[in-house]
């Protein structure tokens, strides 16, 4: 009696919490998986039972498989721009750079602002006519080399990947920041004294004591890129022809702008089911690379 | 000699170190610069003008043209929806903390597991079943439509910051209150909860500035004008300005305003929040 009294007021604790997160969150997971078994628009009572052909018809599509290989385009060229030139920074705001606090603060900006701003700032930057951009280069004498840079299929994704860089860089830059200033300055010391130059010892000192936040650092930036979705949307909207599309756009406008609520959830299971197997394997990898370490 | 050398080579370092850092911070922050000078212009000075020049003018006219196209509505919507969704975040969040962390009840671990879960899981998953429900139970188009999502969205991050934190509380210290007789609520309310400031901080900077700039669920359920928050209404300032290109800009600068105000004032703890949400989210 005593026991179910302790664990009644405890519970009490963590009721409302969990009412509100089981109703918006957990149970909406199952609820997706069921939705992607029928055609339906969201709002008529008739739901069609189609089985699994939703998930038949998503792996023939071609548009689907575009977006996902996008997708991984856009990992693999998050982790290969950003790191590098987050730690880039990273060594620039800790060396003994006359306000080097200042630098980082401002760096930081792009960073806080919403993706839509973000996004925005950039269709400004893009823009043919009168775009930061294109008035450069003709600013410069490089006129031939201004174009439509977000209505060009071969670009656009491009386009927006550097916007997407753009933003994150000084999130990973501060990440690099802080695992640079654990790193005891005796080692540096040891290494200038026996002769090794700035360059050999980043190479062969800083680098390899970073590698566990440099692993971490792309395991965000493979875990993120799969959410990517307002940049892109504000941006290009996944277009010109699909061109930028990512499996959270394409999977938005299934549902919201087509109302094909049954397939959207398949493409949104989709997302879920890539995540959480991405998720397992880091985690895996994670443990095992945590014992060979010791 | 070979000290003026070494000197002179030190010189030339510092002087390439300058230059990258200022290289980047055009890179980091001119595009706002371009956005600011060309917000200013009129119309036609902007199409006929040069971009790079300063305006002949500084007009406000952009300015007021935002400020009067239901601007403070926006404002207060945004202001409204994220200190709503903030306060009950808190509340539940380090309730729940307080429960999971300092009292012993069968199927904790398993609660904190299903919380603490929800990090690694995208939001996308959820997003049509939300409509669904919120259209269901009559709040769609409502700001009050968010706030439920808000709060469940950000519960696993808040949770998992404060469990941790809490969790290193001395015993000791409530030990003491419940032979004094005192109840597990005051124990919460006046001891744990004041000792967990620095979290409840930190947890609260992070989701207001997540919860400020989050776009896709205002998208997805509000559709009202005067409902819109503030990045749903800046994204369709775009389509209602058209090709009135310096207002659109003057909108957002306008939108960024608040949001530099609160890093002027919180500076490195909103870094180093947004960071270690990220890190363990």
């Amino acid at each position: 009696m005593k026991k179910r009294s302790e664990f009644l007021s405890a519970f009490l604790f963590v009721l409302p919490a969990l009412l509100v997160y089981l109703f918006y969150f957990i149970i909406p997971i199952p609820t997706s998986a069921y939705y992607s078994l029928f055609n339906w628009n969201g709002i008529s009572p008739d739901m069609e039972y189609l089985g699994f052909k939703n998930w038949i018809a998503l792996f023939n599509d071609p548009v689907f498989w575009k977006s996902f290989i996008n997708n991984i385009t856009l990992v693999i060229a998050s982790i290969l721009i950003q790191l590098p030139l987050a730690l880039l920074l990273a060594l620039l705001v800790s060396s003994r750079l006359k306000g080097n606090k200042l630098f980082k603060l401002l760096y930081f900006v792009p960073m806080m602002l919403s993706a839509v701003a973000i996004g925005m700032t950039w269709n400004f930057i893009y823009e043919p006519n009168y775009g930061l951009l294109n008035s450069l280069l003709s600013g410069v004498g490089l006129e031939s080399l201004t174009r439509g840079w977000l209505g060009d299929p071969n670009l656009a994704l491009g386009a927006v990947i550097v916007a997407i860089c753009w933003q994150y860089i000084p999130f990973y830059m501060v990440i690099f920041t802080a695992a640079l200033a654990g790193i005891p300055g005796e080692i540096m010391d040891a290494a200038h004294i026996d002769g090794a130059s700035k360059v050999q010892s980043f190479f062969l000192i800083t680098v390899p004591l970073l590698s566990n936040t440099i692993k971490m650092a792309s395991v965000l930036s493979l875990t993120g890129s799969l959410k990517y979705f307002a940049l892109i949307f504000v941006m290009t909207q996944g277009g010109p022809n699909h061109a930028s599309e990512l499996m959270a756009t394409y999977m938005y406008k299934q549902a919201f702008t087509s109302f094909r609520m049954g397939y959207g959830s398949t493409v949104a299971v989709f997302i879920f089911l890539i995540s959480f197997l991405l998720t397992v394997i880091v985690l895996r990898f994670g443990r095992r690379t945590a014992l060979a370490n010791g | 000699m070979a000290s003026t050398h070494f000197r002179s080579r030190i010189f030339i370092t510092r002087l390439g170190v300058y230059i990258l850092a200022i290289f980047w911070l055009l890179i980091a922050l001119y595009p706002f610069v371009f956005l600011v000078q060309n917000s200013f212009k009129r119309l036609m000075e902007f199409f006929t003008g040069n971009v790079w020049k300063l305006p002949e003018v500084f007009s406000l006219v952009n300015y007021i043209e935002v400020w009067t196209s239901n601007f403070p509505r926006f404002l207060f919507n945004s202001a409204f929806v994220v200190s709503i969704s903030l306060a009950l975040l808190l509340l539940a969040g380090s309730s729940a903390a307080y429960g999971l962390s300092r009292l012993k009840f069968r199927f904790r671990k398993v609660f904190y597991y299903l919380f603490v879960g929800g990090m690694t899981i995208p939001v996308h998953i959820t997003l049509i079943p939300v409509y669904i429900i919120t259209r269901r139970i009559g709040l769609y188009d409502s700001l009050w439509a968010l706030i439920g999502p808000y709060i469940a969205f950000n519960m696993p991050i808040t949770v998992f910051i404060l469990v941790s934190f809490m969790g290193g509380i001395p015993k000791s210290l409530e030990e003491a209150a419940y032979i004094d007789g005192s109840t597990k609520w005051q124990n919460f309310r006046h001891i744990v909860l004041p000792i967990s400031r620095p979290a409840m901080t930190a947890v609260g900077i992070y989701n207001s500035v997540i919860l400020w700039n989050d776009f896709i669920f205002p998208l997805v359920l509000i559709s009202a004008r005067t409902k819109r928050p503030l990045t749903l209404a800046l994204w369709n300032f775009q389509g209602e300005f058209g090709s009135d290109v310096p207002t659109i800009m003057a909108a957002l600068i306008l939108s960024v305003i608040p949001l530099l105000i609160f890093y002027a004032v919180t500076r490195e703890r909103l870094i180093e929040g947004l960071v270690a949400g990220a890190i363990k989210g």
